[in-house]
């Protein structure tokens, strides 16, 4: 299955690829990353479908997408 | 399972200093993938401006010139000039190309120098702290228009690639967006091909990015979006200006 890896380090939580992701995959967390922001992740399993759009989207390039 | 994106070579390991949601990171990837896909990172340079970009020579793994406050395209030119065989690319905002940098962009479009410029146009002085800029749309809200741009008082708003493609010797002219995926890809072929032209001799290409400024609209990066598309789009057109690529290639 397809799927992202989102950096917390780089991922600052600006929500772009929340609304980017045509399946609505992403979410952001609830807990605090090292750098201070809420960083995104993928939420639901055997969602994601290695489109990219959160790539193109996020300003940080954060996401790294397998497929 | 393989990576299918990842880092441009172009780009150091630096973490962007821009806020969360700006438009100018994006555009650094951008440009950075363009020339990785040109090959032209050994002979690149880069003319950072003054603005919330003035750090771009941290992230471009290229050669760079920090310029003065609009002189941008002066430098670029100086640089194409003196060593002909860089690619030369002028980064800029609108409060340093649209206002103090006006006269150094026009006079660039009127020699038709072969360098490539790349104006992110958010509306909005950001390093300074949310000023108004000639590009602040008429209503819009900035620390120097407390109520919003007033038609009488300020004006309207400067539509830069409009005025540029007015220029003989202006060759290539066009404005893209960064608010969504699709309108990113497209954003990439118009920087690819503003670099191609500099690559073939076409001559002064210019790519005006729309992008969002959430810090100082005041808004959170998915309000901002909303805003570019609503009403930064009604005021600044996407598309294509001019394109005399075809006709101004060298050897033709």
């Amino acid at each position: 299955m397809p799927k992202i890896e989102v950096n917390e380090t780089r991922c600052k939580g600006c929500q772009l690829c929340t609304k980017a992701c045509p399946k609505q995959c992403i979410e952001i967390s609830d807990t605090f990353s090292t750098t201070g922001y809420y960083p995104a992740k993928l939420a639901k399993q055997d969602c994601c479908i290695g489109c990219g759009m959160c790539f193109q989207v996020c300003p940080d390039i954060a996401i790294t997408v397998f497929r | 399972m393989n990576a299918i994106t990842k880092r441009p070579s172009s780009l150091t390991q630096a973490q962007f200093h821009y806020c969360p949601g700006c438009g100018h990171s994006v555009v650094h990837r951008l440009v950075a993938e363009v020339i990785d896909e040109l090959n032209i990172k050994d002979r690149a340079v880069v003319v950072a401006p003054v603005g919330c970009a003035v750090f771009a020579d941290k992230y471009f793994d290229v050669d760079s010139i920090q310029g003065p406050h609009g002189r941008g395209p002066a430098i670029a030119t100086g640089i194409k000039r003196a060593k002909p065989e860089s690619i030369v690319f002028s980064y800029q905002g609108d409060g340093d190309l649209a206002s103090i940098g006006m006269a150094e962009i026009v006079h660039a479009a009127a020699r038709g120098e072969n360098i490539t410029v790349i104006f992110i146009n958010n509306t909005i002085y950001g390093m300074t702290g949310g000023q108004m800029a000639p590009t602040t749309l008429v209503g819009q809200v900035a620390t120097t228009a407390p109520k919003g741009r007033n038609e009488k008082l300020q004006g309207n708003p400067i539509n830069v690639s409009e005025m540029l493609a007015q220029l003989k010797s202006a060759k290539y002219i066009e404005r893209v967006s960064s608010d969504s995926a699709p309108n990113i890809i497209k954003a990439k072929k118009a920087i690819k091909k503003a670099f191609q032209n500099q690559l073939d001799g076409v001559g002064f290409s210019f790519v005006e990015v729309l992008s969002i400024c959430p810090t100082n609209w005041g808004v959170t990066p998915l309000k901002g979006l909303e805003f570019l598309r609503e009403k930064m789009i009604a005021q600044y057109p996407l598309g294509v200006f001019k394109d005399l690529t075809v006709a101004n290639k060298e050897g033709k």
